[in-house]
């Protein structure tokens, strides 16, 4: 089984650390892993504002660097998604893509974990991931309850994991639309903010940096406690760091 | 996009508010948007404890999607048969291929059968078609009896909701309205004495009306008739007592028999409000004695939407209103800022459709987090057609020259590793040198409320290059 490690572009940028902690993640359970050095982005965000087709030479470079994997494996729900949608069409002679987490607990089948993290956290559910790769089932749709998720820091020691009052609403980072509707956004960033904090929560962490960037932003202008760590640095062991507010 | 046929421009307004504009200055009372949010949010986990009662629910959505996809594919056919059928039962028919002939309908009927005054419950339709204002400009009384839009005709306003139309209202705004039109106490704000009031002034226009007009939530093929659904009985109210009766129809409304209606009548309320069924669920199938009934088909953009192979599946809709009370930026947002008769979601995938310049926006007012199209009682597939309508948008919309030049870049720097390495690296460096305020200014949009992420000292493609690859 080859897996090809599939890194978002800003995460290449500003979350190094939530690269490494996928990689190691992954090496760690034993898979040959690879990271093409030729990556760059899916073409998402063109996309989403309307311009796919300027994401065209992106998807065509990412099906190049990606050609001879059975795995593509990317530490977001969201590129996931995307990668599914618009860069491969399903076919067998095409990589089978995964987010990192239902690569984890669905192909991996992983059953326990050596993290340790005595933590009050809160799981942010974000929209791609979870509506569009089903990581959980979102609470509109009626059925038995899962959550890949959480049944993964179910694993991690000390974790204490809270309920929140939404617990799938979006955060309203969704791309350009954090910019092009900033009040918006803002406005349900900090709502979201308020769920967690009113749980007592330390740590946010969900699945996608992207929109823990925006909720990191808020969180940092308003100097607050609480930090945000993607769900990959808690379950390879990592602690929060302290980090600069603004 | 074979199918794709272009919408047309019809606005004549050089520019409309944009829905990020319209929103931002929603979103200055934050207490207000705040009050608004919750309100919707309460009605949309009403939704879920109802949902959660019916083990088949899932299935529900899935028989009623089909049943939608059925009517979709054979409109043709199945509207003929409603016309026939109802025809044979004594209604007269009509068809209107716009909101000014539906309303040229409407103003022949009342002056053939000389009626100054009626009333009218809620129907969707009749404020696309801008009926109330048509009527009332040649003089007629027009009085809508559902309690919400009578408080917003009071206050001169359209509905900011497809099922609550008042929502943007809060108690005590309703009681001041109350006190400038029905003369109740001033700063009263009791629902029920409102009520009360309300019932009073409404009976006797009921008694005055000589017409009613009423929407129709769903009509039948197989037999001729149609349902309208309510919760105050205001519909039942109207027609019971007036001579004629006027019901206007989306020609979308149609379900092929009256068997597909429990699947329908059980989905409705319950995305709607949580309530198991409307208060009030009235069958039409003929006039009575004496009486005159009339229905109006209305095309209105429809069949163009029909021929869009993207964007056709919104015809499905039922007005239930989940899309928007599950919505995160309606909430906070709150239905004017979309500046069209049918506000949220579903009004962002239909009103690019009527006019895509006027409505160029609404598709982009969205995260695409989905939620509307796993709420959705009928499975539109929403969120992706926003996206679809985005693509339209940028080709055909009002031009956004440096939006499209940073998209160009951008997907240009992602083909090439080598720039997109560089690039990477200079915006880093110049993150890590430039002083605050070069950073944090009026047009970095994000950094407004936000702070950007801190700069690592290195890539994580630099550190494996390090680390795993030499
Ligand atoms: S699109 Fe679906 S959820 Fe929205 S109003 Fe129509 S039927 Fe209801």
């Amino acid at each position: 089984m080859k897996v090809g490690l599939f890194i978002p572009c800003y995460v290449d940028q500003f979350y190094p650390q939530v690269a490494i902690a996928s990689l190691e993640l992954l090496e760690s359970a034993g898979v040959d892993v690879d990271y093409p050095l030729k990556q760059t982005c899916c073409g998402q965000p063109m996309a989403n504002s309307g311009y796919q087709d300027y994401g065209e030479g992106a998807a065509d470079l990412f099906r190049k660097n990606f050609s001879g994997f059975d795995y593509v494996v990317c530490p977001s729900g969201s590129c996931t998604l995307h990668t599914k949608d618009h860069i491969y069409s399903g076919k067998d002679n095409e990589p089978k893509v995964y987010e990192l987490c239902e690569f984890l607990t669905d192909v991996l089948k992983i059953k326990n974990l050596k993290a340790n993290f005595p933590y009050k956290v809160g799981i942010h559910a974000s929209c791609h991931g979870l509506r569009g790769l089903n990581l959980a089932k979102p609470s509109e749709i009626m059925g038995v309850e899962f959550n890949k998720p959480k049944q993964l820091l179910e694993m991690v020691n000390g974790i204490e994991l809270v309920n929140l009052t939404r617990k799938d609403e979006c955060c309203g980072f969704g791309g350009t639309f954090a910019v092009f509707e900033e009040a918006v956004s803002v406005s349900m960033g900090k709502d979201r903010i308020k769920d967690h904090e009113e749980q007592g929560v330390q740590v946010i962490t969900g699945a996608d940096m992207s929109c823990l960037m925006h909720l990191e932003g808020i969180l940092r202008r308003e100097n607050s406690p609480v930090k945000v760590m993607h769900i990959a640095e808690i379950l390879n062991g990592q602690v929060p760091k302290t980090q600069n507010q603004k | 996009m074979a199918k794709y046929q272009k919408p047309k421009t019809r606005s004549k307004m050089k520019t409309t508010p944009t829905h990020a504009a319209a929103a931002e200055a929603f979103l200055k009372d934050g207490e207000r948007s705040h009050w608004h949010d919750d309100t919707l949010w309460h009605v949309r986990s009403k939704r879920d404890v109802a949902a959660q009662k019916i083990p088949e629910w899932e299935n529900l959505r899935n028989n009623a999607s089909q049943i939608k996809d059925y009517v979709l594919s054979n409109l043709d056919n199945l509207l003929l048969q409603f016309e026939k059928n109802a025809s044979e039962n004594g209604i007269e028919v009509l068809w209107a291929k716009d909101a000014d002939e539906h309303n040229q309908h409407v103003l022949r009927i009342l002056e053939e059968n000389q009626v100054k005054n009626l009333v009218k419950s809620k129907s969707i339709l009749t404020e696309e078609c801008g009926l109330n204002h048509f009527l009332e400009d040649k003089g007629y009384d027009v009085v809508d009896t559902d309690l919400g839009e009578r408080i917003i005709q009071f206050n001169k306003q359209v509905p900011s909701h497809i099922v609550m139309p008042a929502i943007h209202l809060k108690k005590k705004e309703i009681g001041d309205i109350f006190h400038e039109h029905l003369g109740t106490e001033a700063g009263a704000d009791d629902p029920a004495y409102l009520t009360e009031a309300a019932r009073q002034h409404l009976r006797q226009k009921f008694i005055q009306a000589k017409a009613a007009i009423t929407g129709v939530n769903f009509g039948i093929a197989e037999t001729g008739g149609f349902v309208v659904c309510t919760n105050e009985g205001n519909a039942d109210m109207g027609t019971h007592l007036a001579d004629l009766h006027i019901a206007c129809m989306g020609i979308e409304k149609l379900i092929p028999r009256a068997a597909d209606l429990g699947v329908f009548l059980r989905l409705l309320a319950r995305s709607a409000t949580g309530q198991s069924i409307t208060n009030y669920t009235s069958h039409f199938h003929r006039p009575r004695e004496g009486k005159k009934m009339y229905l109006i088909l209305v095309d209105n953009g429809r069949t163009d939407q029909l021929g869009r192979e993207d964007f056709r599946n919104s015809l499905k809709c039922i007005r239930c209103g989940a899309c928007m009370n599950t919505c995160p930026i309606y909430r906070r947002s709150s239905g004017f800022s979309y500046g069209s008769t049918v506000p949220g979601p579903i009004g962002s995938i239909l009103s690019p459709g009527m006019d895509l310049k006027k409505h160029s926006t609404l598709p982009f007012a969205s995260t695409l987090c989905g939620s509307c199209t796993d709420v959705c009682p009928v499975k539109i597939n929403i969120h992706e057609q926003l996206y679809k309508w985005r693509q339209v948008i940028t080709k055909e919309g009002p031009s956004q020259p440096s939006k499209k030049w940073a998209m160009r870049f951008g997907g240009n720097v992602m083909s090439k590793p080598k720039l997109f390495d560089m690039m990477g690296k200079m915006a880093r460096k110049s993150l890590t040198i430039s002083p605050r305020g070069f950073i944090y200014n009026s047009f970095n949009a994000w950094g407004k409320h936000r702070e950007l992420p801190e700069v690592p000292k290195e890539s994580f493609k630099d550190w494996y290059r390090k680390n795993r690859k030499q």
